[in-house]
């Protein structure tokens, strides 16, 4: 609390001053059936024993609609997995929250499913690793995968909820993303997210064998446009596109600490679901203090607010309010630095190398797959 | 009343006579802390302004859009043909989101 009665500051003592957050990631555990090798969670797993409590979320949520949060995002690991789901449902419709339920759908059984809709889920978001079973249950390491997903999307469409399908894009699936687009209109979806891998974590291990190449990158991009038009009204399409073939960075999280905050399953609050990657940064845990107090004023949260903190090229650059540099995540990851702009921005002097890497690993001979798993006695 | 502003109209996704809702999963709310109001829907929150609120307050599932118009233009005290206008184009974006759904009459 050593920070509580102060003027909240950036890493370089610049004032800066928090904002409202509109959501929350709350990552209720990271145990998953699946093993999808570019899984977002963190490649040290946190273990079941150290998972907080439904209570604990219940009052996480309280503190998170206080402090302005809207919509929570409940996710994992899988979060059908704690079989206490229902409970954390409930807690965060209680305190005023939309719900939304991040899943592979694997795991949550009819009855289970029908009890959610009970708690107060408003929405559901399924996951597609591949269109149909050869490539879904490679990607996902799990033989099945794809029969229990198309009968949990028809159990979702009977129940009645909203449905959105996650579809995540690399070299080995986006030649069939006009399927997936297909699918979705079947299965009676609202939206579609498309999302091309992020390479971080998980991702990063497996860069040689899912980065697309620029060719895929395009007509991903042509495929999106057609069926927007196509679908206009009817189902909507956002697209995350792959980062390596941008001109500019895009505004992770909207700029840290500004709109989004996440709640990981031991109750660390990061700024981002990737923020632990920047090793030197220390984070607060609900356990130990407020929610609200942690977003107005830890050191992590305040460290890149504003654009005071930014370096050359970011500070002269007048677009330094659009994207915020990027991602710092991914600055650390592939500058060394999280402070640096984002290597993916066309102004960065370590864009070219970047540019020149991704495209290699585009290129590489290989389909080999380094699975998530947990270590042994996790 | 100027919802949706903007040089270029999209063709319209609305009739007078079709009535619009707010499908499951879609629903108005106070926003307590920032003191306005908010439409929820799935992985969005999109702050209203007061007529933002006031066209979707009027969506009871069985009115049509002709009957909504009327009724904020004499509430209003406001020409018809321009409400039904900035109605339509409203709407018009929330159902390209399918934050508002359509029956047909």
């Amino acid at each position: 609390m050593k920070d509580q009665q102060h003027q909240p500051r950036d890493l370089d003592g610049n004032p800066v001053t928090p904002g409202l957050p509109m959501a929350m990631l709350a990552e209720v555990t990271h145990r998953c059936p699946l093993a999808c090798p570019y899984c977002s969670n963190p490649v040290e797993l946190t273990r079941a024993a150290q998972e907080l409590t439904a209570d604990d979320w219940g009052r996480v949520f309280r503190q998170a609609a206080d402090l302005g949060v809207l919509q929570v995002h409940i996710s994992g690991g899988e979060p059908g997995a704690r079989r206490d789901l229902a409970q954390i449902v409930a807690h965060a419709r209680d305190a005023g929250l939309y719900v939304n339920l991040i899943t592979s759908g694997i795991g949550i059984t009819r009855d289970r499913l029908e009890e959610l809709d009970r708690a107060g889920v408003d929405h559901v978001q399924l996951s597609l690793q591949g269109i149909r079973p050869d490539m879904a249950d490679r990607i996902s390491g799990h033989p099945g995968s794809w029969d229990k997903k198309m009968h949990f999307a028809e159990w979702v469409q009977q129940i009645g909820f909203p449905l959105t399908i996650n579809a995540v894009v690399h070299r080995q699936n986006l030649e069939r993303l006009p399927d997936m687009i297909e699918l979705a209109e079947t299965l009676g979806a609202r939206r579609i997210e498309v999302a091309t891998v992020q390479f971080h974590g998980w991702a990063d291990l497996n860069r040689k064998a899912l980065m697309p190449t620029r060719e895929q990158a395009a007509f991903a991009r042509q495929v999106v446009n057609d069926a927007r038009i196509r679908l206009r009204g009817r189902m909507v399409i956002d697209y995350v596109p792959a980062d390596h073939h941008a001109v500019f960075p895009k505004a992770c999280m909207g700029g840290w600490g500004s709109t989004g905050l996440n709640v990981a399953p031991d109750g660390t609050v990061l700024p981002c679901h990737a923020a632990q990657t920047i090793t030197w940064m220390r984070f607060e845990n609900v356990r130990d203090r407020d929610l609200g107090d942690i977003w107005q004023n830890s050191d992590s949260f305040n460290a890149f607010r504003g654009t005071g903190w930014m370096p050359e090229p970011c500070q002269s650059c007048d677009r330094k309010t659009i994207d915020f540099g990027g991602c710092r995540c991914q600055a650390m990851a592939l500058a060394g630095d999280a402070r640096a702009t984002d290597p993916v921005c066309s102004l960065s002097p370590f864009h070219a190398e970047v540019v020149a890497r991704a495209e290699a690993d585009a290129e590489a001979d290989t389909a080999d797959l380094i699975y998530r798993r947990m270590r042994k006695g996790d | 009343m100027n919802a949706q502003p903007g040089p270029i109209r999209p063709a319209p996704l609305i009739g007078p006579d079709d009535v619009p809702y707010l499908p499951r999963g879609v629903r108005l709310q106070d926003d307590r802390v920032r003191g306005i109001r908010v439409l929820q829907a799935p992985e969005r929150a999109m702050q209203l302004d007061a007529i933002g609120d006031a066209i979707l307050g009027e969506l009871d599932g069985s009115r049509s859009m002709a009957a909504i118009v009327s009724g904020l233009a004499a509430r209003y005290n406001a020409p018809e043909d321009q409400i039904a206008g900035d109605v339509r184009d409203f709407l018009t974006g929330l159902i390209e989101r399918r934050m508002v759904f359509v029956r047909k009459p």
